[in-house]
């Protein structure tokens, strides 16, 4: 291997490293707040990536039917919880407002706009718009109910929305994989090195949404609400910080930051209904590196996890996944030094 | 009747049916059932019982498949050594996957578990040895001698004496000296390392031990499986049937044998069912299985966490003749006990310990001793250190600096298993039962110490001798604290006041030289605390050796020879109840003084 192929290794092992990053950072800040470790945060990516080529195409996307669905059912609890304690009429019409107003907006938007292609930057913000819509959904749906319960419970729920959500992903979506034309398709020769416009979008983007994360976890009072949760969930509750909130946002922000994972992986890969799923667990090794606790470590575990798969694939391009996944076997030793015993509460 | 006639009936009715007219496909259904049930049997050790969860277990089977799928067909190799070669490559891959992550919280497992079913699934299926996707045709069937359980009806006999094996096995080691140990460790139950240690077990090893033999259960299943289906490929060992795997456990019941058999079946049953309906509704092929499968898992925890198994197992115990309640032989020979001090030898000796958290100084430099049959207070203020002091000397806490003696040998440094060992058995102020054991096994978890009996030995019933002195030692020091009578009732059951005894019987069973209870009186009501110092002087009256913390002054009292009394972290003084009480310098750290 010369140093022109390293080059190239090494920036495509940094966009792949990138993507993983921003998953990372989704399951890191959902797991600190809620506790849970969520598994389908790789849906998300797939169903953005999916969203998008289904609108290039100027089909309606099935995730449009899917966050309808996820709506209702919401809704449907709200209606029960609301007729069981004997809500007043318009504290319930308010609370399904909260619920339907959303999500009824982004998949009418998407229905009424999708036969009509678009423009792309329309057609990215509907995508971010229905997957965005679906994370409180699902928190609703699956885990808040659930929210004192053990991590271990709460793991098991998340394979169980795994499981469902990859499933209906096949039935809106079909077996066959999509890839989409390149945001820019720019090319600028550095050196050796081809940088394309995609990949300026990747590393900018990336950039961008770490900064937001940022100021908003540094700056904004939700931000630190949600901090403070994460912190002592009991000590945010009786300052008046709702844990159900707090958890609702955080299933919101993972789900904006797995669509736009979505959208800038779909030019450079194909993807699949089920393609989510590896891509959510390479976001996990790069988590287990931080101890599913710390963003910049998570950051860097990204990073090393895109590298060894770009070098592990030209090297040995069959067994590119057995290395990334036996990559947590060291990991995990690592972090058995680092962390101190913690298990009972 | 017993319970047990009903069982041994069950399974005998289970091997006839393979020479009864039942049709072919019942077999192989009920193959399949088997064979998930072993695997399951795993799981419900694993995460029902001990609180810790694999979705690697379909991969462990893939070993088991692939290790006989390669000795017997590309080395032409009895199946049989397929099976050990299996067994022992599960054995090193679950130690190796055990050693790194149990040591940490509990969710790190389940993570590597997934990423090692992963990385197997791509690692067999890229293998030119292991005929990659394809995998390897044409397995010889399992022979006997001459006799070959080559057909479905004849391979039925191995895959539920197995499951049937397994499920005996795992009852008994469930109902057993390591079984209570790991029965005592489930975070989602309120379990936790810090008693068992405390009562002189490896946590560690036991979760070790558990996953092992959840991961060589699976193995088993998985050589079965590969001689049912004579060849091995990839598909069956992949991360969806991992997860199929832990969906069983859960939706059976997933801390009980019975849920193992029940959500195998269901699950099977219901599989077959959806792949038939499902694509007829959506049109298409593909798991569509798997979206029913999900809604209801969640739907499981939420609603039944606990699983269909109980459930089925209430209704039709109206039926069946009532389980019995195994009574304690107490003519049995004692338990071995340890030699004690004379009554006036140094038994306890604390110098200078001090615990830093951080900045805060939490105790400072802390030094007091214990002679034998003494009974020494610890008291001193909200906040002032007592129930850390406590944490130090039995090892709960590893100690910033200063040294303790116990019984002559130094202990400082070691945690409370080895401290333990040496003599001193604890309560805890936030009281740590098993609630689903019964009271008697929970007073039996206290002799680990005095017991030998390992994992094997108990799912072979080899220790069944050592259980009965242990039971009745466990019911004399019930008796001796007066809880004989609640000696069957589920610790859960109790409330605090009885409770806190259990505790102490528990502690007692260990045939400690010194007993150190952390705020025994804490949160009892006023007949309770009668009760408690009843038999707290009686345990002073036997010439036991005691070290209580406590905040109620007027039990401390009447109860203790000498007090050592602490303030922010310090020592304040130390001397008899009476001096203690005449002293202005602890008036004024109790209620305040003039300045």
């Amino acid at each position: 291997m010369d140093l022109t192929i390293a080059a190239i290794l090494g920036l495509d092992g940094l966009t792949n490293g990138a993507i993983y990053a921003l998953v990372a950072l989704a399951l890191v800040l959902v797991f600190s707040v809620t506790r849970v470790i969520f598994i389908p945060q790789g849906e998300f990516v797939a169903f953005g990536a999916l969203t998008l080529a289904a609108l290039q195409l100027a089909k309606v996307p099935g995730t449009v039917w899917l966050l309808l669905l996820l709506a209702v059912a919401a809704a449907v609890l709200d209606l029960v919880q609301g007729l069981r304690e004997r809500w007043p009429v318009a504290r319930l019409a308010k609370r399904l407002l909260a619920t339907l107003g959303f999500p009824l907006a982004a998949a009418g938007a998407t229905y009424a706009l999708a036969p009509h292609h678009p423009p792309l930057l329309v057609q990215v913000a509907l995508t971010l718009a229905v997957v965005t819509a679906m994370g409180p959904l699902l928190y609703r749906l699956a885990y808040r109910a659930l929210s004192s319960a053990s991590v271990l419970t709460l793991l098991i729920v998340s394979v169980g929305v795994h499981f469902a959500l990859t499933g209906i992903g096949l039935v809106f979506f079909g077996a066959e994989g999509y890839r989409t034309p390149a945001f820019w398709d720019a090319r600028f020769d550095v050196g050796p090195l081809s940088l394309t416009g995609q990949t300026l979008i990747i590393f900018g983007a990336s950039i961008a949404l770490l900064i937001g994360m940022f100021v908003f976890f540094e700056r904004t009072l939700a931000g630190k609400a949600l901090r403070a949760t994460s912190v002592n969930r009991t000590g945010a509750r009786l300052m008046g910080i709702s844990g159900d909130a707090a958890g609702s946002l955080s299933f919101t922000l993972a789900a904006f930051i797995g669509a736009l994972s979505g959208l800038l992986i779909s030019p450079s890969t194909t993807i699949y209904y089920d393609t989510g799923f590896l891509i959510g667990l390479k976001g996990f090794v790069a988590a287990v590196f931080g101890g599913l606790a710390s963003f910049p470590m998570a950051l860097g575990g990204a990073i090393g996890i895109g590298l060894i798969e770009s070098f592990g694939s030209f090297w040995a391009s069959a067994f590119k996944e057995v290395i990334v996944f036996t990559v947590i076997l060291p990991i995990l030793l690592w972090r058995s030094f680092v962390d101190p015993h913690h298990e009972e509460h | 009747m017993h319970r047990l006639h009903v069982s041994i009936a069950a399974a005998v009715v289970l091997f006839v049916l393979p020479f009864a007219p039942v049709p072919d496909f019942w077999i192989t259904q009920l193959n399949y059932i088997g064979l998930f049930s072993l695997v399951v049997l795993g799981l419900v050790l694993l995460t029902g019982v001990g609180g810790l969860t694999s979705f690697g277990q379909a991969a462990f089977a893939g070993v088991g498949a692939y290790a006989t799928g390669y000795v017997s067909v590309a080395m032409g190799l009895s199946p049989w050594l397929g099976l050990v070669v299996g067994l022992a490559i599960t054995l090193v891959l679950a130690l190796l996957i055990g050693l790194l992550t149990l040591r940490m919280s509990g969710h790190y497992l389940p993570l590597a578990t997934i990423c090692w079913c992963l990385a197997l699934y791509y690692l067999v299926g890229n293998l030119d040895a292991l005929g990659k996707y394809d995998g390897l045709l044409g397995l010889p069937p399992i022979t006997l001698g001459d006799f070959s359980f080559q057909s479905e009806r004849r391979i039925y006999l191995l895959i539920w004496g197995a499951a049937l094996l397994a499920a005996v096995g795992i009852t008994r080691l469930l109902d057993s000296r390591p079984g209570r140990i790991m029965r005592a460790l489930n975070t989602n139950r309120g379990g936790g390392t810090t008693m068992p240690e405390a009562m002189g077990a490896s946590t560690f090893r036991y979760k070790l031990v558990m996953f092992v033999v959840a991961a060589l259960l699976a193995s088993v299943s998985g050589w079965l499986y590969a001689h049912m289906q004579r060849s091995v490929n990839p598909s069956p060992f992949g991360i969806k049937f991992g997860i199929e795997y832990l969906f069983m456990a859960v939706l059976g019941g997933i801390a009980t044998v019975g849920g193992a058999f029940t959500g195998a079946a269901l699950v099977k049953l219901a599989e077959d069912q959806l792949k038939v309906w499902l694509p007829m509704i959506f049109g298409g092929s593909g798991n569509y299985e798997i979206i029913v499968f999900g809604i209801v898992l969640v739907l499981v925890l939420r609603f039944a966490p606990d699983g269909l198994w109980p459930l089925v197992s209430r209704a039709v115990s109206r039926w069946l003749p009532a389980r019995g309640v195994r009574q304690v032989d107490e003519r049995v020979p004692s338990l071995g006990a340890r030699a004690h001090p004379a009554r006036g030898a140094p038994l306890l000796d604390v110098r200078k310990i001090r615990k830093q958290f951080g900045g805060l100084v939490a105790v400072n430099d802390i030094s007091f001793s214990i002679r034998a049959g003494d009974i020494v207070g610890l008291i001193g203020p909200n906040g002032a250190g007592k129930s850390t002091t406590f944490n130090l000397v039995s090892g709960v806490l590893p100690l910033t600096r200063g040294e303790v003696e116990l019984l002559g040998q130094r202990v400082d440094g070691r945690g409370s298993r080895e401290i333990a060992r040496a003599g001193l058995s604890r309560t805890f102020q936030h009281v740590k039962l098993v609630p689903d054991m019964t009271v008697l096994e929970n007073v039996a978890l206290g002799c680990y110490l005095r017991t030998k009996s390992g994992t094997v030995a108990a799912m072979l019933g080899l220790d069944r001798a050592e259980e009965r002195q242990a039971r009745a030692e466990a019911m004399r020091q019930l008796r001796r604290i007066g809880l004989g009578e609640q000696a069957h009732e589920l610790a859960g059951n109790l409330a605090l006041g009885p409770q806190r005894l259990v505790e102490i019987a528990r502690a007692l069973a260990s045939d400690p030289s010194l007993l150190l209870l952390d705020e025994p009186a804490a949160g009892l009501r006023h007949k309770e605390k009668e009760a408690l110092a009843e038999v707290l002087k009686q345990l002073k009256g036997e010439g036991l050796s005691l070290l209580l913390v406590e905040h109620d002054m007027d039990f401390v009292m009447k109860l203790t020879d000498r007090i050592v009394v602490m303030e922010f972290g310090r020592y304040l003084m130390d001397g008899t109840p009476a001096e203690v009480q005449a002293s202005p310098a602890v008036r004024a750290a109790y209620l305040g003084a003039d300045e």
